[in-house]
Formats: C-alpha cells, sequence, structure tokens
C-alpha cells in the first residue's frame, strides 16, 4: 500500500537553516546539511528546501548548497524559492534535486509549469499553493503570503493540474503558525477537484492532527516545519503513532 | 567503472552520488565505446518516453544497450523503455521486456508518488531484502506483470517492480532514493 508522506521543510536563507532550531545533538543546528541527515535518520519520507532569500546574488549558494544535500541523503527532496524559468530549474534538478517547487512565479506565468514539465517531466514540478480564506472564499495569495489575487483556490488547483505539474503543496495561511491542525476543509475539496497528489501544510501542532489530515481529507504526504525543528514533535515518536492508529507509515 | 548512461533525463546525478557513497566510481556518458567496456551500466531516468527514445535512437544508444551483455540496470523510466512499448507518446521501446507499459487508469491518485512496498521478490537483486520493504516510486505509467517479473507492487492494479532478462534487470522504483533498502539493492546489482 502506498505510505502517506511525513515531510520536514527546511527555511534557507543564504545557505543556512532558519529558525531557531534546538537540536542538542547536532555539531551546527544552522547547518542544513546536518539537519537533512538528522531527519532522514529518524524516517522523514522526503525533505522540502525553501530558499527564502531567493536573489540572484544567492543562486549560487543555493546550488551549492543542493550539491551537498544530494551527496549526503537518499531519499527524494525538493527545493523552492524564487524560481523563474526552465534555466533556473535545470541547474537545480542537474546539482541533485529531485523537485522545484514554484509559488509567486507560476501565478504570475502559468505557463512555467508547462514549460518545467515538458522538459524535465510533471513528476518534477510540485507548485505551492498559499492560500486565505477571506470573506467566505479560499483565495489565492502571493508573495511570500503578502499579495492577495483574484485565483480561488480550488480554480487555480484544476489549473495546475492541467498545466501539466506532479503535486500540489497546499499551505493554508489562517492555519500556519496556530498549532491548531491543518485546514482539512480546503484540503479535501483541492484533493477531490484534482487527480494528482497534495500535501498538506499548515498549522501541525499535535500527532492527532495529521492523524485527522491523513483520514479526513485525500493528502497523501504532511509537511511541517517547526514542530519537527523544535523537537516538539519526533519524526519517529509521529510514525509510530500513526502506525498505532492505522494510517499506512513506511 | 560503472557507466551511467546519460540521456535527456532529469535528475541522474543522484545515481552517481549513491554508487560513489557505496565506493564505486562511475562516468556520466552517452559514449558507446565507453559504455561497451563499462563492467556494469545503469540506465536511469525520469522524463518523457517518446522524447527519451528519440534521443537513444538519434545516437543509436538502442541499439547499443541491446548488444550489452554485462549486467545492465534499468531505473524507473529506464525500466518502461526497456520494455516493448509505451502509451507515453505511444512509444515502441527497447523490448527487452516482452510487456507494454500503460497509463495508469485515474482510480487514485496519479502519478504513484511516495513509498510503496515490493512483494514476489526473486533472484540476486533482493537479496537480504526484508519481504514488504518500502522503496521510493514516481511514475505514472507501468509495466505490466510479464514471465520476466521478479518484482510486484500494488497500486490501482498489480505491476512490475522489477524485471531480470538474462544481464538485465530493471526497477521501476529509485533504488538511489530509497534510502538504506535502496543502498541494499544497488549494493547487490553492483556485487553481480
Amino acid at each position: 500500500m502506498l505510505k502517506k508522506r511525513i515531510i520536514p521543510c527546511l527555511d534557507i536563507k543564504d545557505g543556512r537553516t532558519v529558525k531557531g532550531i534546538n537540536f542538542v545533538d547536532i555539531k551546527d543546528a544552522g547547518d542544513p546539511i546536518e539537519l537533512a541527515k538528522k531527519y532522514v535518520l529518524e524516517g522523514a519520507d522526503e525533505l522540502v528546501f525553501l530558499d527564502i532569500t531567493a536573489t540572484i546574488e544567492n543562486r549560487k549558494t543555493l546550488i551549492d548548497l543542493v550539491k551537498k544535500v544530494a551527496q549526503e541523503i537518499n531519499i527524494p527532496f525538493t527545493v523552492g524559492g524564487g524560481i523563474n524559468s526552465v534555466e533556473d530549474v535545470r541547474q537545480i534538478i542537474k546539482a541533485g534535486a529531485d523537485k522545484v517547487s514554484v509559488n509567486s512565479s507560476a501565478v504570475k506565468r502559468p505557463t512555467l509549469i508547462k514549460e518545467i514539465a515538458q522538459e524535465f517531466g510533471g513528476q518534477c514540478v510540485v507548485v505551492a499553493i498559499d492560500t486565505k480564506f477571506e470573506n467566505n472564499e479560499w483565495k489565492v495569495f502571493v508573495h511570500g503570503g503578502r499579495t492577495a489575487t483574484p485565483l480561488k483556490t480550488v480554480n487555480w488547483a484544476k489549473e495546475v493540474e492541467a498545466l501539466g505539474a506532479g503535486e500540489i503543496l497546499l499551505t493554508s495561511m489562517n492555519n500556519d503558525g496556530t498549532k491548531s491542525g491543518f485546514a482539512l476543509d480546503i484540503t479535501q475539496q483541492v484533493s477531490e477537484a484534482v487527480n494528482i497528489p497534495i500535501i498538506a501544510s499548515g498549522g501541525a501542532g499535535k500527532m492527532e492532527h495529521f492523524k485527522d489530515v491523513f483520514e479526513k481529507t485525500g493528502a497523501t504526504g504532511a509537511l511541517a516545519a517547526s514542530i519537527f525543528h523544535y523537537g516538539e514533535i519526533p519524526i519517529p515518536q509521529l510514525k509510530d503513532y500513526l502506525k498505532t492508529q492505522k494510517i499506512a507509515i513506511r | 567503472m560503472i557507466a551511467i548512461i546519460k540521456y535527456n533525463a532529469g535528475n541522474i546525478q543522484s545515481v552517481q552520488n549513491a554508487l560513489n557513497n557505496l565506493g564505486y566510481e562511475s562516468v556520466i556518458t552517452d559514449d558507446k565505446a565507453t559504455i561497451l567496456a563499462a563492467d556494469k551500466v545503469i540506465f536511469p531516468g525520469v522524463g518523457e518516453a517518446s522524447s527519451a527514445m528519440k534521443y537513444l535512437k538519434e545516437r543509436k544508444l538502442d541499439e547499443v544497450i541491446c548488444s550489452i551483455t554485462q549486467p545492465f540496470l534499468g531505473i524507473c523510466l529506464g525500466l518502461q523503455l526497456m520494455c516493448k512499448s509505451s502509451e507515453e507518446g505511444q512509444t515502441e521501446c527497447l523490448g527487452i521486456f516482452d510487456t507494454p507499459v500503460k497509463l495508469f487508469p485515474p482510480k487514485e491518485k496519479v502519478p504513484h508518488m511516495g513509498w510503496n512496498n515490493c512483494t514476489e521478490l526473486q533472484g540476486p537483486l533482493f537479496e537480504n531484502v526484508e519481504l514488504e520493504e518500502d522503496v521510493y516510486y514516481v511514475h505514472s505509467y507501468y509495466a505490466e506483470v510479464c514471465e520476466n517479473t521478479i518484482a510486484t507492487c500494488d497500486y490501482i492494479n498489480p505491476f512490475s517492480a522489477a524485471f531480470n532478462k538474462d544481464n538485465f534487470y530493471a526497477t521501476q522504483f529509485h533504488p538511489e532514493k530509497s534510502a538504506d533498502v535502496g543502498m541494499k539493492i544497488l549494493k547487490n546489482f553492483l556485487k553481480l
């Protein structure tokens, strides 16, 4: 049976992981390689690296980091942040990433999704959608959630599927950081609307939240950052718990 | 020396990284002489079947691959190209394994993406691999089960997770992305 994926997300700035990290058993908590290796050992199913600086000067730093990550870990990983062209994708894939994620750049120019899918295959295009429930509807936001768009979330999800995206990473801004659980309603709405895999993101605070999102929605992966970074929910413990709850877990 | 066949596919660097970590030297190449002189050949890849076959044919690599007598391992799209045909781009493939590659019907999420098991394991590729250990898959097309199938997986319908015929081996999953179990399978291939 296909297993549900537990996916830690590492935010990268100038080649270093950000967000306070309080692991005691790794030498350099800001070193993305050390952290990635730790997550792999703990049983993470995939990793996401999000470059939050994503300026031209930092591109080279990011590419160097992707190369090192690819040398050190043997599970799939996605790289996102500041990807605007097929050429950006080529550099990242060539460095050893398995997938790239696009967000604002795809909203600005949707054919980017098609271009990447044609060149590298749909399986390597993750479209990240930041969504917010406002005035009674779920809409798409861009630029790290700062800018509203007229796009309705479900419609945009259908469009990215038609353009050849291989997967959707759906983050609810209403839930993100609240630790009150994933946004089950929009996750399920998007999952029903498209036939590509959905990764739920935003709001994980307890182990039960992962159980809920896997039981009550069609999401096949769940992503979180701070609860893993701060050691609030260790991955092995989470996976053991989900197994006892009869969720298909590796 | 291990030759990794270069063609217009996605992330093939990971295969070389895995070989490095296992202590094997390798070269990513589309040069006929280098491929034929290698101890073992790996045919990796993610991508699209018809454009990949076109690339191989233009360089006569299709003939080279079929003439190889040393241990040969196709991975993911590599496996699919070693089959008879693929529904992806209505492509005539290499025909090493006599079975068609079909698109998954949309009864579940497609692509089949993530960790799934491997059952009915046969042969040296799976030595010391536990039955039902999870490996990493990402594909929208699948190869039907045939007499060359040495492992199966069930997603939407049963399909071939691995093949073997003479010196030719192939896996639908990515051993290079399948953590420790994947490394075990790669090591088993490298020991052949």
